[in-house]
């Protein structure tokens, strides 16, 4: 998002250089081959995708994550341009207002062994393929991990994410993602502020303290203001009753 | 001087959110009912003739007394929930009734005139087996507590321990039941399941053992469900098998004595466990030598043992239920016996003789929306004339107790099915017979077949009714206001039953663990119907469905009870009027496999019902009421209809889209692993919740606009590490449609219960902080930002940028049951959270205090803003507590509804009691006071007319004067 790449620069190395921000644009054209090497502490996985016009999962290989783990982890991608055939596909099932479906498999960043780290089953999330159209491919993925660093989720939206309905005429829009990619590990939600409170509470003593004029009693300070409206309030009383007496016998 | 303005500013607000009642209108807005839940043990008072008192035990922990005149508590105990407060027996004697609590724990004596506690002291541990009074030469000093290997014998005046002995080969034997019947013995008898009967006699006063036998009786295994004592301490028991009575002189025998049951001319009903009852009138005593015998679900026989000689007296076929009554001298035998479909008729018979005495009958009239009658209490007493009197009071199997005066009159009921309320809903109460005739006219169907003329006709005599029903009126209130106000009854039948001008009474449609409904008024708390739907698994989940409210005349409202059963998911559905509580005649869809979710959609029938569609384990969805127009709209509309699914075992949630053929498709997949965190609860927005203000409007005039998600869950997770430096608990806001994680947040060292909710642009829970040991809120706020990305509709599939979220932290000082939020007709209101104490009370927080804004340091803005400086305590203010002393015992649930008025918001709060009452979050702003002075502001009115008028006059006449000059 904030760090613009230039599609022309070269690929695999500018990844490992913005490898510690935690999102990367990618937008490559290069085919992933196997042979994808990996980090020490990291591996990769595949970024599957699947878009089908009876919304069957047919998930093929959009790309793969390169997860980086650790006490950070970090999370990179590589993936492949959309085929002739998939553009075409993709576009057909804008068409009928289908949708755009990424699954990622279950995994442990915190574990020492690549297989340790890949468990049973997958995390899914979708867009309307329409959306996935209009935005050009320009996606934002971002993979949320559990407080122990397992991944727990996936969430797929795109910019801009409304359907309006304006036709793609250039093939070439749809043929490199956009994909802006992050990982977010859980916050930690604040406990109650007493160390700042009491702080505040103390510096204001202090005030006081070196403030004799402070120091007075509420009575010494507005005894006046006080007197004032005790007489207010008598005068008001004694000429209250003449009228009070006649609204209780009506 | 910015202090000085700051102190002003804090007591105009302390001085705004005072919303305390006044001494005369307590009980005018709000009711209490207590309860005491199902009747375990029951005694009636008998030491004194005259009192009127019957003391009852229940499986709620709560030991009571009743007003057998009235049905009220005179004085009730609650005590812990669970097996730490359960009762395990009650004794009675004389002014004291002597309680073993929590298994064996706990002794208790409390004197039951007035409800005070005369001593507790705490046993030894070991399971509670039974426990007797033990009395000698017709005085009863002492207790007599058996536990599984231990004897204990306390003395009644003060619970001091007298003796404990260890029962001899506690190992093997189960020891199961205590008997004494006056002659300085204690016999501790038990069992060796399927071998032999071991009986120990101490002697009373030192606890040694005097006797220690042991007799084969291969075919016993329980001796409190097959055996009693009858007559001079004769062991009797009963046996299917065998088809046998049997019986051994606990003194001298060292065999027992075989007698079939054939020899007696008897039969066992196949498949039913017999079952013998003994009386002991008073425990200084022996048992009588009458004893009743079941053998069969309505068989009952009063059989006698005299001189080792069995003899039938009576043979009760059929009789429901049977039980002795003991007063003065005489003992009786008070049997039910099935008159015809909708009555029971009870007589008393002598218990010596057997034979019915004479003017004794007594009709029960059985409701048909009830249970069967489960038990008999009955109270006996001694008439003038030295004949036997008798009252009953018949436990049913819905938790009522009807308390029944001879020839048949119903003197009470107590409804304690309503003690375990476990879910609820407030209907809106029908229009009246003119409102509903006007609603006739102008309905769309009228105005299009009839013609002009019968229009106006139809109008005209519309308009003469309401004219008619005004005269009325009129007249009943002029009738009234002649009367002192004590004596006019607004007495709320369910035919005079209509919404008033600001839909403040409705119907409170209540659901509860046994399965009988009810429908209450909710302004004076009468019960208005109730319906007891039997066959309801022990272990059922219910909940409860509004799917046509009562806008739709001349359709009746129409609710849905959704009945799952926990194990095998399957459910079962109930559709009824809540106004009426009959069945409705629709007929809901037999529903085969078990049910995950239920969701009830927006679309309506051509009837203006509601579509209900409940998904089964093969994600099939079924749609209620399925008419082809229904079936078309879901087709229509499939592609848009998400759900999701929650498998906490797992720790999966899943999210699915609706295909137009029904079945469904998995959209979206997050999986939180249960090794590390389970989640504990998912929370939704209340569907009809209506936010008014999308924005808040910040210090320097520019808008702060919320995130207003209708779709977003509040997911709640608990660590399974209980460790209190690694235990934490984890907040998860996932949209429903997308399963996009919006927010993922822990809490570290902290712990559940947590209490959530979840409402408009913010989340807030309490939890426990194992670190600091105390209880804490924390708020959730999620703003879109400064500026509105789509303002018109909200839907989750467009809404690409990640709202703000602001969260701050408060120190609660008390320890919840239960929350939930207040809710207004059109959320102008501000917003209490209502919060349920375990002392009872109910407090009204304000939720400005709980403000991730509330800023650390006060600026120029902040006061503006009107926001509240940060201070981590939240104080709890006496006089924030809704329901002043009126304490709520063991809150569970807190309902809330909006009414008619948008400064009002109903509250019930319902648990072992049930409390109704209204708040005014933002006090009553569209209201005049209850004493207002209408006197007053009139007669200024007029003063002024007229003085003007005379002015005017005044004017023209000095005016004219003036022109002639």
């Amino acid at each position: 998002m904030s760090r613009p790449l230039s599609v022309k620069v070269s690929v695999f190395f500018t990844v490992l250089l913005f490898v510690y921000t935690d999102f990367v644009c990618c937008n490559n054209g290069r085919r992933v081959g196997d042979s994808l090497e990996t980090e020490l502490s990291g591996f990769s996985v595949p970024l599957e995708h699947s878009f089908e016009l009876d919304d069957a999962g047919k998930f093929q290989v959009r790309g793969s994550l390169l997860l980086k783990t650790g006490r950070e982890p970090s999370v990179s991608l590589m993936q492949n341009q959309l085929s002739e055939e998939d553009r075409a596909k993709l576009k057909e099932v804008a068409a009928v207002d289908g949708l755009y479906r990424i699954r990622v498999p279950r995994v442990f960043l915190q574990a020492d062994r690549q297989t340790e780290c890949q468990m049973e089953g997958h995390l899914t999330a979708f867009v309307r393929a329409c959306a996935m159209v209009e935005s050009h491919l320009s996606d934002v993925i971002t993979l949320h991990t559990d407080v122990s660093g397992y991944l727990i989720g996936v969430s797929i939206v795109t910019i801009p994410g409304a359907c309006r309905g304006t036709e793609v005429e250039d093939e070439v829009d749809l043929e490199v993602f956009n994909t802006t990619l992050s990982i977010m590990a859980p916050v930690n939600a604040p406990g109650p502020e007493t160390a700042l409170f009491l702080e505040r509470m103390e510096i204001e003593t202090e005030k006081k303290g070196k403030n004799p004029q402070e120091q007075k009693s509420f009575f010494a300070k507005y005894w006046y203001l006080i007197l004032g409206g005790a007489i207010f309030l008598m005068v008001s009383n004694s000429a209250q009753p003449p009228s009070g007496g006649g609204r209780e016998q009506s | 001087m910015g202090k000085l303005i700051l102190l002003l500013l804090n007591l105009i607000f302390l001085c705004d959110i005072v919303a305390a009642v006044f001494e005369d209108q307590v009980g005018k807005f709000d009711w209490r009912q207590q309860y005491v839940g199902k009747v375990r043990f029951s005694h009636f008072d008998t030491h004194m003739q005259l009192s009127k008192k019957v003391l009852i035990a229940t499986e709620s922990n709560v030991f009571a007394a009743l007003n057998t005149r009235t049905g009220d508590l005179f004085w009730r105990h609650v005590d812990k929930t669970g097996l730490e407060g359960n009762i395990d027996a009650v004794l009675q004697h004389g002014q004291d009734a002597v309680l073993v609590v929590g298994n064996g724990r706990v002794l208790r004596s409390w004197d039951i005139s007035v409800g005070g506690l005369n001593w507790e002291i705490v046993l030894d541990s070991g399971s509670f087996q039974s426990a007797c009074l033990v009395g000698q030469q017709g005085t009863v000093k002492h207790a007599a507590v058996l536990k599984k290997s231990v004897i204990s014998f306390h003395y009644l005046t003060n619970g001091h321990l007298k003796w404990i002995e260890n029962l001899p080969e506690s190992e093997t034997v189960n020891y199961q039941a205590v008997y004494s019947s006056g002659n300085g013995q204690v016999y501790a008898m038990g069992v060796v399941p399927h071998s032999h009967i071991a009986i120990v006699a101490y002697s009373m006063d030192d606890g040694e053992i005097i006797n220690q036998i042991s007799v084969d009786a291969p075919w016993l295994s329980n001796i409190p469900a097959s055996c009693a004592v009858i007559g001079q301490g004769i062991l009797t028991c009963v046996d299917a098998t065998t088809a046998s009575l049997y019986t051994l002189d606990l003194h001298q025998q060292l065999q027992m004595t075989q007698v079939p049951l054939q020899s007696l001319g008897l039969e066992v009903d196949p498949g039913f466990h017999p079952y013998l009852v003994s009386h002991q009138p008073s425990p200084a005593r022996q048992p009588l030598s009458e004893f009743l015998l079941q053998l069969g679900p309505d068989h009952h026989l009063l059989l006698q043992l005299n001189d080792g000689q069995i003899v039938t007296l009576r043979d009760f076929k059929p009789a429901l239920l049977v039980s002795f009554a003991t007063t003065g001298e005489k003992t009786v035998a008070a049997v039910m016996s099935p008159k015809n479909k909708t009555a029971c008729s009870i007589n008393l018979f002598s218990s010596e003789t057997g034979r019915r005495l004479l003017d004794t009958t007594l009709i029960f009239t059985v409701d048909p929306n009830g249970g069967k009658p489960e038990r008999l209490h009955v109270q006996a007493f001694l008439k003038k004339d030295d004949s036997v009197g008798y009252r009953v009071m018949v436990q049913t199997e819905d938790h009522a107790l009807i308390f029944i005066q001879q020839p048949g009159r119903v003197m009470w009921t107590r409804e304690e099915a309503l003690s375990d309320v476990v879910t609820m809903e407030m209907v809106d109460l029908p229009l009246t017979g003119t409102q509903a005739e006007l609603e006739g006219e102008f309905g769309k169907k009228a105005a299009i077949q009839d013609g002009l003329m019968s229009m106006v006709v139809k109008r005209l005599s519309s308009q003469l009714i309401m004219l008619q029903a005004w005269i009325a009126h009129l007249w009943k209130l002029f009738y009234d206001a002649r009367k002192p106000r004590s004596q006019v009854k607004n007495d709320v039948t369910i035919e005079n039953l209509s919404r008033d001008e600001f839909n403040l009474q409705k119907m409170m449609v209540m659901v509860t663990a046994s399965g009988k409904l009810f429908g209450i008024d909710s302004k004076t708390g009468s019960i208005l119907w109730k319906h007891y739907l039997d066959n309801i698994p022990p272990n059922a989940a219910f909940k409860l469905i509004v799917q046509r409210t009562t806008a739709h005349f001349p359709h009746p409202p129409q609710c849905t009870l959704l009945i799952k059963d926990k194990d095998s998911g399957l459910a079962t559905l109930h559709v009824f009027n809540p106004i009426f509580g009959r069945k409705s005649h629709v007929t809901p869809p037999a529903l085969s496999r078990p049910i995950l979710q239920s969701l009830l959609l927006p679309l309506i029938d051509q009837d203006y019902a509601k579509v209900l569609l409940l998904v089964d384990d093969q994600y099939k969805v079924s749609a209620f009421p399925s008419t082809k127009n229904v079936l078309q709209q879901l087709q229509e509309t499939a592609a848009s209809i998400f759900f999701y699914l929650v498998d906490s075992s797992q720790g999966r949630l899943s999210g699915y889209r609706l295909r137009t053929d029904l079945s469904t498709e998995q959209v979206w997949e997050v999986v939180i692993p249960n090794e590390v965190q389970k989640i504990v609860s998912v929370k939704g927005k209340r569907p009809n919740e209506h936010v008014h203000s999308q924005g808040r409007v910040m210090g320097d005039r520019s808008v702060l606009y919320k995130y207003l998600n209708p779709n977003l869950l509040a997911v709640v997770t608990e660590s399974t590490d209980l460790h209190q430096e690694r235990s934490f608990i984890g907040i998860l806001l996932i949209d429903g449609v997308t399963g996009r994680i919006i927010h993922e947040a822990v809490q570290r060292k902290a712990r559940g219960p947590v209490h959530v909710v979840h409402s408009e642009n913010w989340v807030v829970y309490e939890y426990w902080s194992t670190k600091s040991r105390r209880n804490e809120f924390s708020v959730i706020e999620l703003y879109e930002g400064m500026e509105l990305y789509n303002s018109t509709v909200f839907s989750s599939l467009d809404r690409p940028n990640a709202p703000h979220v602001l969260q701050q932290s408060y120190i609660f000082p008390a320890s919840i049951s239960t929350m939930e939020a207040t809710l207004t007709e059109k959320g102008i209101t501000s917003r209490h959270l209502l919060i349920g104490l375990p002392s009872g009370g109910i407090l009204s927080l304000p939720k400005m205090f709980l403000d991730p804004r509330r800023p650390e340091i006060v600026s120029e803005q902040s006061r503006e803003e009107n926001l509240i400086p940060y201070a981590p305590e939240l104080i709890i203010r006496t006089e924030w507590f809704i329901n002043y002393n009126q304490t709520v015992s063991r809150v569970r649930g807190i309902y809330t509804a909006p009414s008619g008025l948008e400064s009002t918001c109903m509250v019930v709060a319902y648990g072992l009691d049930i409390y109704q009452t209204r708040v005014y979050p933002s006090k009553q702003f569209d209201v005049l006071k209850d004493d207002y002075d209408y006197m007053l502001i009139s007669s200024v009115l007029f003063a002024l007319f007229f003085a003007t008028m005379i002015s005017k006059r005044l004017a023209e006449v000095k005016l004219l004067n003036r022109a002639w000059r």
